[in-house]
């Protein structure tokens, strides 16, 4: 519990009474939820190891409702937590004491497909899978999946830029979002992309998408949806250890081969994910491989000869492809429930997300396996191989003294030796509080002021999502101060728009 | 017009910064290709030409780096000496650099299905008009640590910083490129043939329009299944029109014209980008003009070619949900028409503080854009 938020603003919370009922008088009825009972489910989000209650909740139901709030907290220096689902490992929608947290829960509805177009417009709060769901019918599909898809949402996905296992071949949220509806701190509605590709002016939708919150509040998405690939077969591939693997993956994309999913697992993952699915994972190998090809079934069968050739080149010691649809699923089974597989063999576990070169893995689960003694707490890795998407998985129990604060600090370092080789504190799971302190290692001070200036242009009062992301709070005029060349402002009588 | 050429970076700072001492103007520019988009502006050029080279380029790891001068067509030459491409299809005329193409945000035909340079720029270091030096992004194909400011930087026309190096996601270049072509479609049958074989599980990579009726559709892939595909296609289609195979030598002039619009009549060129559901409609709207025109994109890009000089084919445009660019004109309508649709004043003045967050006091405002108008007029 080493990560420290900023102090409650003592005027703002003696003014609760009053935000209360202007809230009400925005959003009637259940939607202002003031009582400290019923705020409870609030008081966390997917980083359970961090838990606060909110001033209070605000669930709105149309945009205007948004602006409404968000004006109102804007004029009166309210903060405002925005929140999805609230599945975020990171952190993101923590709440603060101080601040209102901002659920959107109810934008529920699929506005619009047009399948002519491949395009589908949706409210935030629609979850990544119901996406899937309503396109399906069709021969259509949303192509991120993170492993929360059946709870987390579309809103959330754009504030994280969630990826899944499908990202290497199919992008991560930002590659497949067209368009955003944005409600800015001020009140002010924005419309950024839309229903075509490559809108006019700067990219703010690229920006907006993996802003983790600290930009505005997303009130619509125009997502685009993908036919749905005609096969798609897996292979299960056992090697002696992480390296031969690992040789076997860069092999495969060397070949020219991008997988749609090519998924790693240590030992104790493997174990793990075995005893909690019993779905028939090798258990006698150092690594797993899940490889997944997909597209048209002359493709899918080419590919999967390939890999198998690939596999046994580097010392594959079992190879298993999927005999039928039923058997595909539960490779994956075991893969997609991994997290709380591990939940099963350790009272908790701490979720890490780095991202490094995959030449450079071997190296790095040699040196977490020498950290692993360090901190006297077990490890087990999930890989994103393809795209070198790292997450250890850290065992510990929160009821034995200072075991939280021994997990956080192997996981630091996990990430920093992350960055040292080159790779960066997180692939998919956002910065939140988590990493929040980490970014010097990965950012410079002018990298972070360049961030917060961007941050200003959006919302200079620093209301929205305070305390995440950025390890210091600079104020905004602080951030825009210019050099002083021999003494004097350049130009003192330009006009500094 | 003076030209600056900075060696590296450090050169670069000092250079803005100094600009930014003298109240002075700049001009950043890779090979000058697409100079001539935009108003006529006054200012100290700045080529990036001198700061070129690769940095570092892992095939296996899918990634390259590489500083901004770098001409295009080596950069090309690279990845495919390794078996590799740039996805978003880049293109330009001989002397583009790939800073500029990025900066320029181009995509050629395979971006309906691969996305844009935005899509595939990873990491970068740019020097803003602050004469700052920073980094952001990373040198991985996964990252979402921090703001994703190279989204910013691609397609920002140098107007936001300059970038000394980039870091961009390269692909395995596909074994086997077919191209089937049909013949005499209408703009309406080809879009809806187009929309049929993009929304399809025979994996078409590309689709484009050509005004004399060709229609091009790219399947690529490995042998086998290049293969199959182009044996479902011609039955998946079988209502909308035929089907031939071209070979890529026959199919290469082809998809050019589509996906550049160079080889279009007319004085003035348009760049339009709308839902592609529209491009029929908006072709039947334009035809009055004497418009020449070819559709990319599966009709998401229309390029539009007339010697009309008003800027009706942006009104035109505007009806249908597009945005038309202006890439091709006198110095005339350069001065009176802005090169881009402008945006909603909402969006266009967070677009402002957002160059103001790079560029507090305008160093890249050449007015070389209507923005940079818009941006000198606003006060502090």
């Amino acid at each position: 519990m080493s990560i420290l938020m900023p102090l409650p603003d003592a005027e703002t919370l003696a003014k609760r009474d009053r935000i209360v009922a202007a809230m009400r008088s925005i959003v009637p009825g259940e939607g202002v939820i003031d009582d400290a009972d019923l705020m409870q489910p609030w008081e966390s989000d997917g980083l359970t190891a961090y838990r606060q209650p909110p001033m209070l909740v605000v669930l709105p139901e149309t945009v205007a409702q948004v602006s409404a709030v968000l004006r109102w907290c804007h004029a009166e220096n309210v903060k405002v937590v925005p929140r999805g689902s609230g599945t975020s490992l990171s952190g993101g929608a923590l709440p603060l004491a101080d601040a209102v947290l901002l659920g959107m829960g109810k934008f529920k509805r699929i506005v619009d497909v047009d399948y002519e177009d491949r395009v589908a417009v949706v409210q935030p709060g629609v979850t990544n899978l119901a996406i899937t769901q309503a396109v399906e019918a069709r021969g259509f599909y949303y192509a991120p999946d993170p492993s929360s898809q059946i709870a987390c949402s579309i809103g959330g996905n754009v504030a994280e830029n969630s990826g899944g296992v499908h990202c290497l071949k199919y992008g991560l949220t930002t590659n497949n979002v067209l368009g955003v509806e944005l409600v800015l701190m001020d009140g002010e509605v924005v419309r950024l992309g839309g229903r075509h590709m490559d809108a006019s002016g700067l990219d703010l939708l690229g920006v907006i998408v993996g802003s983790e919150g600290l930009l505005g509040v997303v009130t619509e998405v125009t997502v685009r949806i993908l036919p749905k690939p005609e096969t798609a077969r897996a292979v299960l591939v056992g090697f002696p250890d992480a390296e031969s693997a690992g040789a076997c993956v860069a092999q495969v994309i060397a070949e020219g081969i991008i997988p749609a999913g090519m998924e790693m697992m240590d030992r104790p993952a493997i174990h793990a994910a075995e005893a909690f699915v019993n779905v028939g994972y090798p258990l006698d190998v150092g690594a797993l491989l899940i490889i997944e090809v997909d597209g048209p079934g002359a493709e899918c069968d080419h590919l999967i000869g390939e890999i198998a050739r690939i596999a046994d080149e580097n010392g594959a010691v079992t190879n298993r492809l999927s005999q039928d649809e039923a058997e595909r699923v539960a490779f994956w089974a075991g893969r997609k429930a991994a997290f709380p597989a591990v939940g099963r063999i350790s009272p908790d576990y701490y979720c890490m997300d780095g991202t490094i070169p995959r030449r450079r893995l071997p190296e790095v689960l040699r040196r977490m396996e020498g950290l692993s003694q360090k901190y006297g707490l077990g490890v087990a890795n999930v890989f994103h191989a393809g795209d070198g998407n790292l997450h250890p998985l850290i065992l510990y129990d929160a009821n034995a003294p200072g075991e939280l604060d021994r997990a956080e600090e192997f996981g630091n370092e996990i990430l920093r030796l992350c960055v040292e080789v080159g790779g960066v504190l997180t692939g998919e799971h956002g910065v939140g509080i988590e990493k929040r302190d980490l970014m010097p290692e990965m950012f410079s001070e002018a990298d972070l002021k360049q961030q917060q200036r961007v941050k200003c242009a959006f919302d200079p009062g620093l209301l929205l999502n305070p305390g995440k992301v950025f390890p210091t709070l600079h104020r905004c005029a602080e951030l825009g101060r210019m050099h002083v060349h021999h003494g004097a402002l350049p130009f003192p009588d330009l006009p500094r728009f | 017009m003076a030209i600056l050429e900075p060696r590296d970076a450090l050169d670069l700072c000092q250079i803005v910064a100094d600009a930014g001492a003298r109240g002075e103007k700049l001009e950043l520019r890779g090979g000058g290709t697409r100079a001539d988009i935009g108003a006529l502006r006054e200012a100290t050029i700045v080529s990036l030409q001198a700061i070129a080279g690769v940095v570092d380029y892992d095939p296996a790891e899918l990634v390259l780096t590489i500083r901004p001068g770098t001409p295009l067509a080596d950069v090309q030459a690279l990845v495919a000496s390794e078996g590799q491409m740039l996805a978003f299809e880049p293109w330009g005329n001989t002397g583009a650099t790939i800073g500029g193409t990025v900066a320029a945000g181009v995509a050629g035909s395979r971006r309906v299905t691969a996305g844009s340079a935005r899509d595939h720029l990873l990491g970068l270091t740019v020097v803003s008009g602050r004469g700052e030096l920073f980094v952001a992004g990373a040198k991985v194909v996964k990252n979402v640590t921090g703001y994703d400011l190279p989204k910013l930087m691609a397609g920002s026309w140098g107007r936001l910083g300059a970038m000394t190096e980039l870091t961009l996601k390269v692909l395995p270049r596909p074994r086997v490129t077919v191209t089937l072509m049909a013949q005499g479609l209408s703009p309406r049958a080809a879009h809806a043939a187009m929309s049929c074989a993009l929304g399809s599980n025979a994996d078409v990579s590309a689709a484009a329009h050509l005004s004399r009726g060709i229609t091009l559709l790219r399947v690529a892939g490995f042998a086998p299944s290049v293969t199959a595909r182009c044996a479902t296609l011609p039955v998946l289609l079988r209502d909308h029109c035929a089907l031939q195979q071209l070979d890529e030598a026959e199919a290469a002039p082809l998809w050019a014209e589509a996906m550049t619009g160079a080889q279009l009549s007319g004085a003035i060129r348009w760049r339009i980008h709308l839902p592609p559901r529209h491009a029929p409609d908006l072709l039947e709207a334009l035809a009055p003009w004497g418009i020449d025109w070819a559709m990319d994109w599966g009709g998401g890009q229309v390029w539009a070619a007339l010697d009309d000089s008003t800027a009706i084919v942006r009104e035109i445009a505007s009806q249908f949900g597009g945005e038309a660019a202006l890439v091709l004109a006198n110095v005339d309508m350069r001065s009176a028409v802005p090169a881009f649709q402008l945006r909603a004043p909402g969006v266009s003045a967070l677009e402002q503080r957002v160059r103001r967050a790079f560029d507090p006091i305008g160093v890249f405002a050449t007015g070389r854009f209507s923005e940079d108008v818009h941006a000198d007029s606003l006060s502090a």
